[in-house]
């Protein structure tokens, strides 16, 4: 993966798939001390502790398409490999919880990316999904809820090329006013 | 320095948008509505899934298609990843491999506004004589 942004489009598919209502993204950033967190938590069917320990081999999936799954042990090797940590937390019935340590400032740490194309295309494509986005920084907190937008623009997969614009130009433009790391 | 864009504004710009969205409401009738899967996962998304959702979206609106594009799996065809799936009104779904955006043009021009075939067509759901 490229960015930190198309791991988060991948891990939502994941939340998704274990039938998820809400996920919960959260992006803390401090330059300074040096510290990038990214966790993601869902309400989803979570896993029990045998496949739990399974679930950061990438010779184990879930699926029956193929037999072998990425997207956890990916962001993983990402993780680490900045000296940082990867934490996986689930309960049967409650949900998955990740978090993802990486140091800012080493220049292994993937950048954001395009997290305001991600964002749209998760809300456009997932709409059974409630999708909350809060980014952190020294510089102050952006939130995006697609439960807000939603009762705004209504469905958004129906809703013109021009709200899918809208939406990017306003993420971006708010994760830039608190100085977002790019 | 220009103003950020808020809720606000999104309020604003979906209240002048109204007229518009109603008219395209009235003209919806779903069996007319092309349907397209994008495989999004980490295969998928690794070679570009998410550029071509995007520029799916964007020029199957331009092209004022009536269209829904969604996300779906790995159909275990990450050899051949960005793939989609496209269901013409009326037709079996067609899963064609290797998607960038000139491929997507091409599918949209050829195959969606005037049926006809193009390269690059997974045997994902063909049927045989005995079913």
């Amino acid at each position: 993966m490229k960015s930190i942004a198309l791991h988060i489009l991948d891990l939502v598919q994941n939340s998704a798939r274990a039938k998820a209502s809400k996920v919960f993204i959260s992006i803390s950033e401090d330059p300074v001390a040096g510290s990038y967190q990214l966790k993601i938590q869902d309400d989803g069917e979570g896993m029990k502790e045998e496949i739990l320990q399974k679930a950061t081999n990438p010779f184990y999936t879930s699926r029956t398409t193929r037999r072998i799954g990425m997207g956890l042990p990916l962001v993983k090797l990402n993780a680490e490999r900045t000296g940082g940590s990867f934490k996986l937390q689930s309960e049967p019935g409650k949900g998955t919880s990740m978090e993802a340590d990486f140091a800012c400032n080493h220049p292994d740490r993937l950048p954001l990316g395009e997290i305001d194309d991600v964002l749209v295309l998760l809300a456009v494509g997932l709409p059974q999904l409630r999708l909350v986005y809060e980014h952190k920084t020294p510089g102050g907190t952006y939130c995006f809820d697609t439960e807000v937008i939603r009762e705004i623009t209504g469905n958004i997969q129906e809703s013109s090329l021009e709200i899918r614009r809208f939406l990017k130009e306003m993420i971006a433009e708010n994760l830039k006013d608190i100085n977002a790391e790019s | 320095m220009n103003k950020i864009k808020s809720l606000d504004d999104l309020r604003q710009l979906r209240e002048g948008m109204q007229a518009k969205i109603k008219l395209r409401e009235s003209g919806d009738n779903a069996e007319n509505i092309v349907r397209i899967k994008v495989a999004m996962s980490t295969c998928g998304i690794a070679s570009g899934a998410k550029e071509i959702m995007t520029y799916l979206m964007d020029e199957l609106e331009q092209h004022s298609i009536e269209a829904v594009v969604s996300q779906t799996g790995c159909m275990g065809y990450c050899f051949a990843e960005p793939t989609i799936e496209v269901t013409l009104p009326g037709k079996d779904p067609i899963v064609f491999g290797d998607v960038d955006k000139y491929r997507a043009a091409e599918i949209i021009e050829k195959y969606i506004i005037h049926n006809e075939l193009v390269d690059g067509i997974l045997p994902a759901n063909y049927r045989t004589i005995d079913n």
